[in-house]
């Protein structure tokens, strides 16, 4: 299996999804010279610029998926979908409702979300939580390549609108761009395992199921992401301690694997999420009511973004979900 | 030329110069994107605000925040993340907000003309002859909400100027090959009074700016203001695009490799594909030419050649706009390993 980066594994499950289905197409600001290969190989009639113009390109990549194309459309960054959330909220979200279930809107809207890069809150901000909450919607938050891969793929295939986060502290390509700049005096804490990884072409991972990506009997802890790849690091030194955790990559938030998740919680009765979207009203909140409707009543705790990402860079690692506040939640969890 | 116009130039363009090498050093993080080449345009128009006038920025807010005389140690404090910033650190460069003078940023592009619009409303209300300007880019104009506030405010009467500098470019895209038509046209045909100016050329920008916000304080309708100029420093420092551009076999052989080897897979429609190339191959010699530092293109080289008659005024004024930014930066530093000198 060939290694890549976790946004090439994403750009390849986009390319051979093109290469297979003549109505995909590609929207977005500066594709033609973000993802140029593509252009090269599809051309200007299925890779097609956007201006600076969400609500209008999100609107129309709609109507195109009524009409029997496949969006595929690219924000510079979650935060930006502010800009033209009616057309997710209110259009694609609904059409297979008022439709009377007959009228599908296959979009796939990818997202690249999340800090850990000096970006401000305007551009840091994870905000899964809230567009998961909108019935209609389908949300995915891979964590490595494999499954950014068979995410993306899956989604390419489902007949309603997806919106697929790409970390961009796992992206490479992203970090370059918006954080790096050719300099070599900035750092990043990158998570290797999430960055790089395995891809298996035409492999695809199913929405809704989680994998469990450590075993272990005292606690769960549920993350997404980059918070994954924090949870299992926090995971390798409580266990130093004696705490045995089992971590949760829920992959997918709408549809939500609520059996993974109870039966980790019946067996380890405490749950805590590790999540870089807000605290309040949002995943952690959901998980505790995924298992409070189960009849389970874990110790829970979360460990969330509290507050608007700082920029400065100190402010903002430790304002994000990092290894030291997991461990510091799961000591007061498992005292 | 004005000396204080130039004054006002060289501020913004040292203050600029200066934050380049303070993000080279790591010292600021995420994109930074620089205002140079704009220089003409914060002065020509900035230096007619007075207290109690609103003023709404994008993404490229620093030389109108120098010209408008925001603290400049507070303003790379806050690009430092310090705690003293602008913002206590927590903001950013894209998010530098002065309530003293009615000043405030975003990055989100297009959202400076709704906000220009609240702040003229504000104004109204309250500030007699008081106005708002609000500052966009040609590639902003094709957002909603830009659209939608150039019918509001005149459905509203709002004391508001926008003055849209026109860059040519929507991030890494070329403008005309997104757009629909021209600004100050778009403008017109909601009713607004307009006006276009060379955007490097600070004394028509001045005379330009005066009119309409003159105009303005009286009561008449909402003014645009085109303005062209270049944009130096591409759309942030370290733009991919431009590096390529300038060294295209180092920096852009990764791409080169992979447009190339898709060009050879089997896909689209063949006249499509080529033509998409060549319009890269396009948006690529266009980014070298329009970061074009020297000669004609740079509007703060057009000042101080304007300035050639009174060489010791335009030599004085050096000194100290070069005073000025090291001792800020000096006091920025303060608590930087290394300080100016690392």
């Amino acid at each position: 299996m060939p290694e890549c980066t976790f946004g090439r594994a994403i750009d390849l499950a986009i390319e051979h999804a093109m290469a297979r289905d003549a109505t995909i197409v590609l929207i977005g600001e500066d594709v033609p010279m973000l993802r140029a290969p593509l252009v090269a190989r599809f051309g200007t009639g299925r890779v097609l610029a956007a201006p600076i113009s969400e609500a209008a390109f999100l609107g129309a990549a709609a109507g195109a998926a009524m009409g029997g194309l496949r969006p595929v459309v690219e924000l510079y960054m979650v935060d930006f979908i502010g800009v033209g959330l009616d057309a997710v909220l209110n259009h694609m979200a609904k059409l297979d409702t008022f439709s009377g279930g007959g009228w599908r809107c296959p979009v796939l809207i990818r997202a690249p979300s999340g800090g850990g890069y000096g970006d401000g809150g305007q551009h840091g901000q994870s905000l899964w939580g809230m567009l998961a909450a909108i019935p209609g919607l389908t949300v995915v938050v891979p964590s490595t390549p494999a499954d950014a891969y068979g995410l993306t793929a899956t989604a390419l295939g489902h007949d309603g609108p997806v919106v697929l986060f790409e970390s961009k502290l796992l992206s490479a390509e992203w970090l370059e761009f918006l954080g790096r700049g050719a300099r070599d005096s900035v750092t990043f804490d990158v998570p290797p395992a999430g960055a790089r990884g395995a891809v298996e072409p035409g492999a695809t991972v199913p929405l809704g199921q989680a994998a469990v990506r450590r075993q272990g009997g005292d606690l769960t802890i549920a993350a997404v992401a980059v918070g994954v790849h924090r949870a299992l690091e926090a995971a390798d030194r409580l266990a130093a301690k004696g705490i045995e955790c089992e971590v949760i990559d829920l992959r997918s938030l709408r549809p939500l694997d609520r059996r993974t998740v109870v039966e980790s919680v019946r067996r380890t009765s405490r749950l805590l999420v590790a999540d870089e979207d807000y605290v309040a009203y949002g995943l952690a909140g959901e998980l505790a009511a995924v298992a409070l409707e189960a009849g389970l009543t874990p110790r829970y705790a979360r460990v969330c973004l509290e507050d608007t990402l700082p920029y400065a860079r100190h402010l903002e690692a430790a304002a994000l979900p990092n290894v030291e506040r997991i461990i510091a939640a799961a000591l007061r969890l498992t005292d | 030329m004005h000396p204080d116009l130039y004054r006002q130039m060289l501020r913004a363009r040292a203050y600029e110069v200066a934050v380049a090498d303070l993000w080279r050093r790591g010292l600021i993080s995420g994109e930074m994107h620089l205002g140079t080449g704009e220089e003409a345009v914060a002065a020509g128009v900035v230096t007619h605000l007075r207290d109690g006038d609103g003023l709404a920025l994008a993404h490229r807010c620093s030389p109108p925040l120098v010209v408008r005389g925001v603290p400049l140690v507070r303003m790379l404090r806050e690009l430092l993340g310090k705690p003293d910033g602008l913002g206590h650190g927590r903001a950013g460069h894209m998010h530098l907000f002065s309530r003293e003078h009615l000043a405030g940023s975003s990055g989100v592009v297009g959202a400076s003309l709704p906000m220009g619009a609240g702040l003229a409303l504000a104004a109204s209300r309250l500030r007699p002859r008081r106005i708002a300007v609000a500052f966009t880019g040609d590639g902003a104009l094709n957002q909603g909400m830009a659209l939608e506030t150039l019918n509001l405010a005149v459905a509203w009467n709002l004391p508001l100027l926008v003055v849209c500098i026109d860059n040519r470019w929507a991030i890494a895209t070329r403008s005309a090959d997104v757009s629909g038509g021209e600004p100050g046209e778009r403008a017109a045909a909601f009713g607004w009074q307009t006006a276009r100016v060379d955007g490097r050329d600070v004394l028509a920008v001045h005379a330009a700016a005066q009119t309409l916000i003159g105009r303005l304080r009286k009561g008449r309708k909402p003014a645009f203001l085109l303005a062209t100029c270049p944009r130096l420093d591409g759309h942030f420092l370290g733009d991919p695009m431009l590096r390529m551009a300038r060294q295209p076999l180092t920096d852009g052989r990764e791409l080169l490799g992979e447009v190339a080897g898709a060009a050879t897979r089997k896909g689209g429609d063949l006249l499509r594909r080529v033509g998409g190339v060549l319009r890269m191959t396009r948006l690529l010699v266009q980014a070298r030419a329009g970061a074009e530092r020297d000669g004609r293109g740079d509007p703060l080289q057009q000042a101080r050649d304007a300035m050639a008659r009174d060489p010791e005024v335009r030599d004085r004024i050096e000194h100290e706009v070069h005073d000025e930014i090291a001792s800020a930066l000096e006091a920025a530093l303060i608590d930087t390993p290394g300080g100016v000198d690392a």
